[in-house]
């Protein structure tokens, strides 16, 4: 067992980036993942592991200082909230583009525009969609716990180097915030200069005689070129479709209901689901790990099962776009979720269910 | 010529100038009468003599140089419009042996960019910002940059740049020079033989600076023509740069070694 501790999600984070043996940190404060910085300049991790960590002059260049080092094949990563990571989406469709793997936490909190500083999951479409410009996609983690913040900074450098993409760690203020028990992982060394070289050939590390110049670019003028170089990128997409589909099921063997949600409004429904099966409503919950890809296929084996669905998610209704594409059409779902900050009670969600799905079915 | 007398010429003792060899064969996508070729040149030239090109990673900006890495045979990376010096930094950071410089413009250093060039500078990052300052947008047509002359003409200041309602050209140099993140800085141009030969210097200096890990940013501006942009033809163009350019952006060094020279 590895060594137990009672961390703050952000700080978890931070300590699972050392452990990791990440190179460099570049981030700008804000609130609700401030603790993340803090964090990682209080360990003085350059003495702990020789890892780089630095306040950058604003989010866009944060995430360009990400650009740099992940070119130069080193494994690098930032962090922020919602109206940060607006900012260094710019950055982020660069490296997308130029297929630069990273790993990028949102710790979201409520919008649109400075919104409020408590939890949120209204950037699920900026997160899932692209949110920059162009034709991409990012591996999307959501996590659950304290626990799979540590998790998942080692799972998402193994998807973007796996696949040269980057990777977005869709968290939200609660679990940013909250103190859990977490098993850290033991220290993995840092690559070595041998190591990047061996397994980023394509980083610039420098020329060597017996390779051509490498060039980290995600310009194209040639229209051409540029279009095969999309198709390329689909292609990987479809990949990362086929293989890296990660979810969670709790009683869904005997559902006739199911709540489909992730983050922290999926511990939220867990405890909503029990209230429910108190009750004698048979209800279970899948809670999508990866949100790009999504669990398209078992969503749809489920919605043939089941007499509705309820999308939970501290939104307007984001992911649940998702969930009816999913299903198309082969049974009812709905949204519920608070906005603005507002985190939805177990027995919210238990009344959306009985409301909109149970009570609704009943007319038809 | 003979082909025999053409190979008694072509000796190795005959030889008083050739190409660098990091320099590729593309075809610079520069237009004909423009700074930049040489200001290309002249940073190769510089990296092959000091022989750090297996250590040496440069970045491109946005603007006419974006394809900057299509010339330079080195290891290079292509920048967000303005970021080039945070790039830099990432990688310098990382890799704090190897020689780590900037190409820019003056659109993308001086406009776009104002915040990472003056961060980076201030963070005093060991690396080399080399500026091209052209006075205008070359790339997308001739637009007023942050750099343009008071009353001069661009595509969007048609009647020439009316500094009451567009303010005043950005002295950049003069402004980072303030910093004491700025060990070296340095005003050239690339128009002459002789201020080749300068700007060739000045390069050098500030690449050694890197290799020596002499503490800062060695920044060195290049006031460059944009014959196409400025309409007018490569020789009169030069000529415009001397009456015009230079008398707001006086050649010479700055900062030397951490220190202001003084005039």
């Amino acid at each position: 067992m590895g060594e137990l501790k009672l961390m703050k999600g952000n700080e978890a984070f931070g300590e699972a980036a050392i452990r990791l043996g990440v190179d460099a940190y570049f981030g700008y404060p804000i609130t609700p993942q401030s603790e993340v910085i803090e964090y990682l300049m209080a360990e003085k991790p350059h003495e702990r592991t020789g890892m780089v960590v630095l306040q950058a002059e604003s989010e866009v260049a944060a995430i360009n200082m990400v650009y740099g080092a992940a070119g130069a094949g080193k494994k690098v990563m930032t962090s922020s909230s919602s109206p940060g990571i607006s900012l260094k989406m710019e950055g982020v469709s660069y490296m997308a583009g130029a297929e630069l793997p990273t790993v990028l936490l949102n710790v979201v909190r409520g919008g649109p525009g400075l919104g409020t500083i408590q939890p949120s999951q209204a950037d699920y479409f900026q997160a899932v969609k692209g949110g920059g410009h162009g034709d991409y996609h990012l591996i999307v983690l959501a996590p659950a716990s304290v626990q799979e913040m540590s998790d998942m900074v080692k799972e998402g450098f193994e998807l973007a180097f796996k696949y040269r993409n980057p990777v977005m760690i869709l968290s939200d203020g609660v679990i940013g915030q909250m103190m859990e028990k977490v098993e850290l992982f033991d220290h993995i060394p840092r690559w070595t200069d041998e190591e990047i070289k061996k397994n980023t050939p394509w980083a610039t590390t420098g020329k060597t005689t017996d390779r051509e110049r490498n060039i980290i670019t995600s310009l194209d003028l040639d229209s051409f070129r540029q279009e095969k170089h999309n198709e390329k990128l689909q292609a990987k997409y479809n990949d990362i479709r086929e293989n890296e589909v990660r979810f969670e099921k709790f009683n869904c063997d005997d559902a006739e209901y199911l709540f489909i949600a992730y983050g922290s409004s999926a511990r939220i429904a867990q405890k909503a689901m029990q209230l429910c099966r108190d009750k004698g409503i048979k209800v279970g919950l899948l809670r999508p790990i990866t949100l790009f890809p999504f669990p398209e296929k078992e969503i749809n084996e489920l919605a043939g099962q089941v007499k509705g669905i309820l999308s939970v998610e501290m939104s307007a209704g984001q992911m649940v776009e998702d969930v009816k594409l999913a299903v198309c059409g082969k049974t009812k779902v709905e949204h519920y979720g608070r906005m603005g900050g507002i985190i939805h009670s177990p027995l919210e969600v238990m009344a959306a269910l009985e409301q909109k799905i149970i009570g609704g079915s009943s007319n038809e | 010529m003979s082909k025999d007398l053409l190979n008694e010429i072509i000796q190795p003792e005959n030889l008083v100038y050739k190409k660098t060899k990091l320099m590729t064969n593309n075809t610079l996508s520069y237009c004909p009468g423009c700074g930049h070729g040489t200001a290309h040149r002249l940073i190769m030239d510089v990296v092959e003599e000091l022989d750090i090109w297996k250590d040496t990673i440069g970045v491109a900006p946005v603007g006419c140089s974006v394809l900057a890495y299509d010339f330079m045979n080195i290891d290079m990376q292509q920048a967000a419009h303005g970021r080039a010096p945070a790039v830099a930094t990432g990688i310098k950071r990382c890799y704090p042996d190897k020689v780590v410089f900037t190409y820019q413009g003056d659109g993308d250093l001086a406009a776009i960019g104002t915040a990472e060039t003056i961060h980076a500078i201030n963070r005093g990052e060991n690396i080399i910002i080399v500026f091209i300052n052209n006075g205008i947008y070359g790339m997308t047509g001739g637009q007023m940059a942050p750099t343009t002359l008071p009353g001069m003409k661009s595509s969007t200041s048609p009647y020439g740049r009316d500094t009451e309602m567009m303010g005043n050209p950005l002295k950049m140099t003069e402004l980072i020079s303030a910093l004491p993140g700025a060990y070296m800085v340095t005003r050239q141009a690339v128009h002459t033989p002789a201020h080749v030969r300068k700007a060739k210097r000045a390069l050098k200096m500030a690449f050694k600076n890197q290799i020596e890990k002499k503490g800062g940013v060695s920044f060195v501006e290049i006031v460059s023509n944009c014959n196409s942009g400025w309409k007018m033809t490569p020789v009169h163009s030069n000529q415009w740069m001397v009456e015009n350019m230079f008398p707001f952006y006086p050649l010479g060094d700055i900062k030397i070694d951490g220190e202001f020279v003084n005039k």
